[in-house]
């Protein structure tokens, strides 16, 4: 007698291989869907969003792209899970992973269909991701130690990461600005202390990046427009009703005259503050709320430059340029740390007007302008160049550097295939495997391109069989060449990310031999 | 129909039976409730053991978990049947007793259903094979008993209790790396252990994950992380020799809890009390400062006053630190949780030899690390992984080697896995039968047969012939009157689980059968289920 109804309403269950055809299926879309993205000739995708105004986002970020997406199928949400995980923790290789892990699953479905156990082929695809990892250690180029040697190599990664963004086309330009940039950052991985601005208008060539720093505001009416060595206090304070904060207060008057007294009282307060604040010996304010009419006036009067509404990450940034420090109370002058820089002014930029700090003391953080003729331009720009920033910082950290253009995988196929020849029984079959999905990197490379791939894949095979080839692909001449020469870097730390997490979920996909899917929550206010 | 006459003849229904119910009854009910078990044993049946595969699941609002935790597989199901929920149940208390064999416990019942199904047809009373499977539990249990060995471990020696981790570990998705994360398990575990009153708080452990990173940068830290930064983003992001003042009192004025008012209706009034404001915040933080803290821990926010003022007097701060984690700094550190800024003093401070902020990644992700504690009590387990149900998994592999390691010390009994413990009490079992007298008998021999289905689901998911197996294995333990072999599911080429090092622990076998025979039971004296229908 059958079980009727195990499982509540619309809750449905696969199981054996339906369920694995499933999951292969939905990482196989996903990963076919950004494959067209990967590499320097790769496609953009354009982006729709549901939401109101139906705005549009051009990109091809793969992790951009794989957040938009409305998925049902679990195995793919696992795919964008690691394509998210990879934008955090190194920020660039997000199309690379999920392909890499589509290429796997597509490997490890052929071996299933030939009686493979998925045992076994987790284990074969684990000895050789642990194989591919020593590949790669045992060819990594560490320079940190030659400073001259470590920035060339710092701009060859940022290129190589640029070239397959909106900014190739001036790709030595924003390398130079991101290298820059993150040298500044002296290891730190905060990436917070590097503030892009978008300003629609002029070309990407016309962007820059600013030793000082950048504050989107205006100044205050009536306050001088220039003031030369600045003394800075950054402020998080309430200038625009100073409540008493004592709970349950209130005011309880018999007569106008009283009310009037309060108010005169409350304003003197005010007066005081701002009377203390000026007492510290400073020429600029800046306050992360609001400031009102009155303190404004005040400040003006005294000739303070003040500057309200400063956003929290503004205030940060800026008292990590100037050395100040963030003040809520203002009763002993002489121990706050003041902000200095040499000069304040006011700048334009297109049409709008910026207060731009120059000439401060800390050289920590920066600021990178951005120009460009649309806003998806600026937006895709920001997010290329979050990118290389993001790769650059790790880099910083953990210089050791390999070459790019389909050689880390051509390096690791090999020593994957050499140990595929040496394992005994039905694993080799899955090591194998991994070696192929491994070269579906660069074909698809080359497929995006436009070239013939099985040519030229075929010849990088024969050319790596070579002891130390540094060949990969050229997509520019369409070639085989040597990318030592053409100064094409990635970090390893990237490739290693990549390597492991698309090994890892393969792996989670492929032991999965049911899928059970509770009925969807309802939800009454939708359509 | 359930009709009755009352006095006058006149028929009165003491059921309704109409459209509203649907009912069954007698051996019908029996069957269905026995089928449904048995539907729910089957979807776990395939995770079990080393080669055991993983089921992803889908929640109503579309998050995924993949894992093959049965507890965890059972929980997340939309299970609507009775008997279906009994099942999860079943393995649920298995989760809070002991914490592994969740799996097996479920596999166990429904083949004990299985069995019983049979039995049913022949026409054995449900009754009598339910006091069957009563008394041969009974002997299993204590055929366990004595086949179990006490094993010795020590502070120093821990290798006995690492490999009866890494046994628990390698059916698990994490089994790349089982051996370190084995001796993270118990490594924790001993640190927080009573070795005097053999008893573990798990709650000490605390399991952190973050994404990001691979398996093996997981890691052991003999004290607290907190998923939260400083307050003021310029205090010291290092304090060495901290000593720490754990409040859980708010950096605010005074909000007393009956309603009241200030009236202020003179200016002088305002003023006092604007001056008394600012001394209050400054009377705050002087008082942390007088007992010598040189870091707060607070359960609650700040002013934005109150926190530039500990950050000028140099004081650093955490705010909005959950309960949990405050207790557990607490117990760390030595220090005592102070409910008011009054009772402060320097012995309620806790101790710390280093506390740091680490950050993560690309993105602002900041923690903070207290470390070399006063007290070593407390320890944190701290998670990498590739992806977010990555670290899910590996937290409940994590939990499951915790509890396997706190069994084994509130009690060193082990038998030995791969089915070696469960081919033993079947034989054991069928030995027994031929001489109980009874319809019982019966029973009990099915009883041997079941348990005969955990060591065939192993050996069938790890691709073996399951019935050419398991009695091979069979006749070999009796042959050599050897009770530890067992299935070799890793292809290691013996099948002495005390060579593959491969152990469990008694209670938890123990529990395992005691367990599965009360449901088994529960459900078989079921005769009638009445259901409402779905209106």
């Amino acid at each position: 007698m059958a079980v009727e109804r195990l499982f509540k309403d619309e809750a449905t269950e696969e199981k054996g291989e339906r369920a694995r055809m499933a999951s292969f299926v939905g990482a196989m879309a996903i990963a076919d869907l950004v494959k067209t993205t990967l590499g320097p000739k790769g496609m953009d995708k354009i982006l729709q969003s549901t939401g109101r105004g139906h705005s549009v986002t051009v990109t091809n970020d793969g992790a951009t792209i794989l957040k938009s997406l409305h998925i049902d199928n679990p195995a793919a949400k696992v795919l964008i899970d690691i394509s998210k995980v990879q934008d955090d923790e190194v920020g660039d290789g997000t199309t690379s992973v999920v392909v890499l892990a589509g290429e796997l699953l597509r490997e490890a479905e052929k071996l299933v269909g030939s009686k493979i156990h998925p045992m076994t082929i987790i284990s074969g695809f684990r000895m050789a991701a642990e194989c591919a990892r020593k590949a790669l250690l045992d060819r990594v180029k560490d320079n940190k130690d030659d400073a001259e040697k470590f920035r060339s190599d710092l701009m060859r990664i940022a290129k190589t990461t640029l070239s397959s963004k909106i900014l190739s086309q001036d790709k030595e330009h924003f390398a130079k600005l991101a290298v820059d940039a993150v040298m500044r950052l002296k290891g730190s991985t905060n990436l917070e202390s590097i503030q892009i601005i978008k300003k629609a208008g002029g070309s990407l060539k016309d962007s820059f990046l600013d030793e000082g720093f950048i504050l989107d505001k205006k100044i205050g009416l009536g306050q001088p427009k220039r003031i030369e060595n600045a003394n800075i206090l950054v402020a998080n304070t309430a200038m625009d009703t100073d409540k008493v904060k004592i709970y349950g207060a209130r005011v309880r008057v018999d007569s106008m005259a009283k009310v009037a007294q309060i108010e005169g009282a409350e304003k003197e307060k005010m007066r005081e503050k701002v009377q203390k604040i000026i007492g510290h010996g400073i020429n600029c304010f800046v306050n992360r709320q609001l400031i009102y009419n009155f303190p404004e006036e005040l400040f003006a009067d005294a000739g303070i430059l003040a500057i309200e509404h400063a956003d929290f990450d503004g205030i940060e940034r800026l008292a990590l340029v100037t050395g100040g420090e963030i003040a809520s109370t203002f009763d002993n002058p002489e121990s706050v740390k003041l902000g200095h820089c040499k000069l304040i002014e006011e700048i334009m930029i297109g049409e709008d007007k910026l207060i731009h700090f120059s000439g401060v003391e800390m050289g920590q953080a920066c600021t990178i302008v951005l120009r460009g003729a649309s806003f998806h331009v600026l937006d895709e720009a920001e997010r290329s160049l979050h990118d290389a920033l993001c790769v650059l910082s790790q880099t910083v950290n953990d210089s050791r550097v390999l070459l790019g253009g389909g050689w880390p995988e051509m390096v690791m196929a090999k020593a994957v295939d050499e140990l595929a020849r040496k394992t005994p029984g039905k694993k080799s079959h899955a090591i194998e495997a991994f070696s192929r999905a491994l070269i579906a990197i660069p074909t698809t490379i080359a497929d995006n391109a436009g070239l013939d791939s099985a040519e030229l894949v075929a010849q990088l095979r024969a050319e790596h069989h070579k002891e130390d080839s540094n060949a990969g692909i050229d997509v520019i001449t369409g070639a085989v060449g040597d990318m030592s020469v053409l100064g094409i870097s990635e970090a390893f730390k990237v490739k290693q990310a990549v390597l492991l997490s698309a090994t890892e979920a393969a792996e989670m996909i492929l032991r999965v031999d049911e899928i059970i899917t509770c009925a969807p929550r309802r939800r009454e206010d939708r359509m | 129909m359930a009709l009755a006459f009352d006095e006058y003849g006149r028929p009165f229904i003491i059921l309704r039976e109409q459209e509203s119910k649907s009912r069954l009854r007698g051996i019908d009910a029996q069957k269905a409730n026995i089928s449904a078990g048995v539907a729910v044993s089957r979807i776990l049946r395939t995770s079990l053991g080393p080669k055991g595969m993983d089921k992803m699941l889908q929640s109503p609002d579309g998050d995924i978990t993949i894992t093959n935790d049965g507890a965890t597989i059972l929980e997340q199901m939309d299970v609507d049947n009775q008997i279906g929920k009994l099942m999860v149940e079943l393995s649920r208390s298995q989760d809070y007793e002991i914490g592994d064999g969740t799996t097996g416990v479920v596999v166990l019942a429904g083949a004990l259903l299985e069995q019983a199904e049979k039995l049913l047809e022949r026409g054995i009373h449900p009754i009598r094979v339910a006091e069957g499977f009563e008394i041969s539990s009974k002997m299993a249990v204590d055929h366990l008993e004595k086949i179990s060995h006490k094993f010795d471990f020590s502070a120093t020696n821990i290798e006995p209790l690492v490999q009866t981790c890494m046994t628990t570990l390698s059916s698990k998705i994490v089994n790349r790396c089982k051996r370190s994360l084995a001796e993270i398990a118990v490594k924790g575990v001993m640190a927080v252990a009573d070795l005097e009153r053999k008893d573990v708080n798990l709650d000490l452990i605390k399991v952190e994950g973050k994404v990001g990173g691979k398996l093996e940068d997981t890691e052991l830290v003999y004290g607290i992380i907190v998923d939260k930064d400083m307050s003021h983003p310029q205090m010291p992001k290092q304090i060495e020799d901290a000593k720490i003042a754990i409040l859980t009192c708010p950096f605010e004025p005074p909000k007393p809890k009956t309603k009241h008012k200030v009236d202020i209706d003179t200016v002088e009034k305002f003023q006092t009390l604007r001056k008394q404001e600012q001394q209050y915040f400054d009377d705050m933080v002087q008082q942390c400062k007088d007992v010598g803290a040189t870091l707060v821990i607070c359960q609650w926010g700040f002013d934005d006053e109150a926190n530039h003022l500990l950050m000028h007097r140099n004081l650093p701060a955490v705010r909005w630190v959950g309960g949990v984690e405050l207790e557990l700094i607490a117990i760390a550190t030595g220090g005592r949780i102070v409910p008011r800024f009054q009772e402060l003093t320097t012995e309620k401070l806790g101790k710390a030899g280093l506390v740091r902020e680490k950050a993560f990644g690309t993105t602002k992700d900041r923690m903070l690390y207290i470390e070399h504690c006063a007290n070593s009590k407390a320890v944190t387990i701290f998670i990498r992984g590739g992806n977010k149900m990555m670290i899910e998994e590996t937290k409940r592999s994590i939990h499951d080697a915790l509890c396997v390691a706190r069994n084994l010390i509130r009690n060193n009994s082990i038998v030995y896995g791969g089915g070696a413990a469960e081919i033993s009490c079947s034989i054991a079992v069928e030995a027994a039968a031929d001489k109980y007298p009874g319809v019982e008998q019966y029973a009990i021999r099915a009883f041997a047969d079941a348990l005969d289905s955990v060591p065939m689901a192993l050996a069938e998911n790890s691709g073996l012939q399951p019935i050419e197996t398991v009695s091979a294995v069979k006749a070999q333990q009796i042959k050599e009157n050897n009770h530890c072999c067992g299935i070799d599911c890793n292809d290691t080429g013996t099948n002495d689980m005390r060579e593959q090092n491969v152990f469990e622990t008694l209670i938890g076998k123990q529990q395992q059968i005691l367990l599965a025979t009360q449901v088994v039971k529960m459900i078989l004296k079921i005769d009638d289920v009445i259901s409402p229908t779905e209106y």
